[in-house]
């Protein structure tokens, strides 16, 4: 058997490149045919989504936005380690780390914190290696139904502690359900 | 004379300590030391990290040494045979020091600016267990205001002495010290004086620990963020070879080079240390190197990047000039030609 016969994979179909016939020529049949496909899917089911407003079932490891916790008396947790920025792939994160005011013990847990703290969402993947890395508990990958919000400007996906932190009404909430419990 | 650690035989001069001839050696014997540095006299014997077994006494004396030696302060003898890393009763004395050494440190790396290249966390991260068994309050101290350029955190502190060496040998006032006793002993300024000494910022490279931090570097970047290069300047005081600590086109700090164990090879002064901290004072020489697993080479060349140049092969690698243009589509003219034939002609090369 000669090389240009063999087929390893055993798919292999030779090309013919016969003329056609009038009929074919016409391209009647072929458009007929088509169209039968495109019908036919009409009345399938649909394949996409109406996005925003509904949303697939998701799985119950899921990665949605990222968040930085506060600690049940409500101060931050972040002391801008940087381990999270070492450890992001995408080298999404960026922070600038600050030294805790006297009259600042209400706001942040430890000593130093993060004045800046910036995420490049359109930079992230994903994929959770800052929650890994985070020694603190402070940042964390969320269950939230958008991962990231649809918007114009590029710079509108950096996000800064302003989108990140978690707001003071969900860390007293928490709180509250931790004493309940 | 001779002497074999783990199994591996080299001739020292008389008078050779036996880490000395461990360092000599080199790689995995070298035992870890926290309180021994071999550029200040008198130093070590204090930690009791560098715990060997000293299998056979010397050649006159076979006899094995009935219990570990500090390696640091023990001198070698002819015929002497020592085991490191290789034994499990150094491995497991060296587990034991390290969780006695933590007892009282604070661990809060993710604050200090020591993390990453700290002596310490290397020793916990060899010998250390990954959980606490001390569950009793940690000592603490006041926070000690002892200048505008260096940080003290009592709390981090091992009581290694480094820092009192430094200043008795290299300085000639010495302001601080170790402070009572005990549980209570901790390193302060006499009646909270300030440390002004030209050559006391040292202090802060052979602290093995974060105690001693450099108050201009303070919270600004973690030292795996920082390309460290060498660099030099004409230093009327002292050598003027210092690491200097980059951030884009910002030194951030400046400390001496330290060596392979982590020991400053050349002491530095406060004016290098602290007030250049503009790229135009310095010379710098290249990427500085550090071991090949230490986080500070994260994302870090430590060789010089040059782009390769084969002069034969420039059209092989870069193209011809026209087709560059035309993949940046950049004003692309179709109708241009090339030694008088149109562009898709195929005398072209």
């Amino acid at each position: 058997m000669s090389i240009q016969e063999i087929s390893l994979s055993g798919r292999k179909k030779v090309v013919s490149n016969k003329e056609m016939t009038f009929l074919e020529r016409m391209y009647l049949i072929a458009i007929f045919k088509g169209l039968w496909i495109t019908l036919k899917h009409l009345f399938r089911k649909k394949a996409t989504i109406q996005y925003p407003e509904q949303v697939r079932e998701r799985s119950e490891v899921y990665r949605g936005q990222h968040m930085l916790k506060r600690d049940e008396l409500g101060r931050e947790n972040c002391t801008a380690c940087g381990l999270c920025a070492l450890s992001c792939p995408a080298e999404a994160i960026t922070m600038k780390a600050a030294e805790r005011k006297a009259d600042e013990m209400h706001l942040y847990r430890e000593e130093k914190y993060a004045e800046i703290y910036e995420i490049n969402m359109l930079r992230c993947i994903f994929c959770g290696l800052c929650e890994e890395a985070c020694p603190k508990d402070a940042i964390y990958l969320t269950i939230s139904k958008e991962l990231v919000p649809a918007n114009y400007d590029r710079e509108d996906f950096i996000f800064g502690k302003d989108k990140l932190v978690m707001p003071l009404d969900i860390a007293m909430k928490n709180n509250q359900l931790k004493t309940v419990n | 004379m001779k002497v074999t650690i783990d199994g591996q035989a080299i001739e020292v001069e008389p008078g050779t300590t036996i880490l000395q001839a461990a360092r000599m050696i080199g790689g995995e014997v070298v035992p870890p030391a926290m309180c021994y540095h071999s550029k200040l006299k008198g130093s070590g014997g204090k930690c009791r990290c560098c715990l060997v077994e000293v299998a056979k006494g010397s050649e006159a004396d076979p006899r094995p040494m009935p219990k570990l030696m500090a390696s640091c302060v023990t001198g070698c003898q002819d015929g002497m045979e020592i085991n490191s890393k290789s034994s499990p009763r150094v491995q497991e004395a060296r587990k034991s020091v390290t969780e006695f050494l933590l007892i009282n440190h604070p661990l809060d790396c993710p604050v200090c600016d020591q993390a990453g290249e700290c002596d310490l966390q290397n020793l916990s991260f060899e010998h250390g267990k990954s959980e606490s068994r001390f569950i009793e309050e940690k000592r603490t101290f006041e926070p000690e205001d002892i200048g505008p350029n260096i940080q003290l955190h009592m709390n981090r502190c091992i009581l290694c002495y480094r820092c009192v060496m430094v200043a008795d040998q290299l300085t000639d006032n010495r302001v601080h010290g170790v402070m009572d006793r005990g549980d209570h002993s901790n390193i302060s300024t006499c009646i909270s004086k300030a440390i002004d000494n030209e050559f006391s910022g040292n202090m802060i490279d052979v602290c093995p620990v974060g105690a001693l931090t450099d108050k201009t570097f303070r919270f600004k970047s973690r030292v795996w963020f920082n390309k460290p290069y060498d660099a030099h300047r004409d230093c009327p005081t002292c050598s003027g070879k210092t690491t200097v600590w980059m951030f884009g086109n910002e030194i951030q700090r400046v400390t001496g080079r330290k060596d392979e164990f982590h020991e400053v090879e050349e002491f530095i002064c406060n004016g290098c240390r602290f007030d250049h901290k503009d790229v135009n004072d310095w010379v710098i020489e290249g990427p500085r190197a550090f071991e090949k697993d230490s986080v500070i080479n994260q994302n870090n060349y430590v060789k010089k990047l040059e782009t390769v140049v084969i002069n034969t092969e420039e059209t092989i690698l870069l193209g011809r000039e026209v087709d560059r243009k035309k993949i940046s589509m950049a004003e692309i003219d179709y109708n241009e030609k090339i030694d008088g034939n149109p562009v898709n002609s195929t005398k072209n090369g």
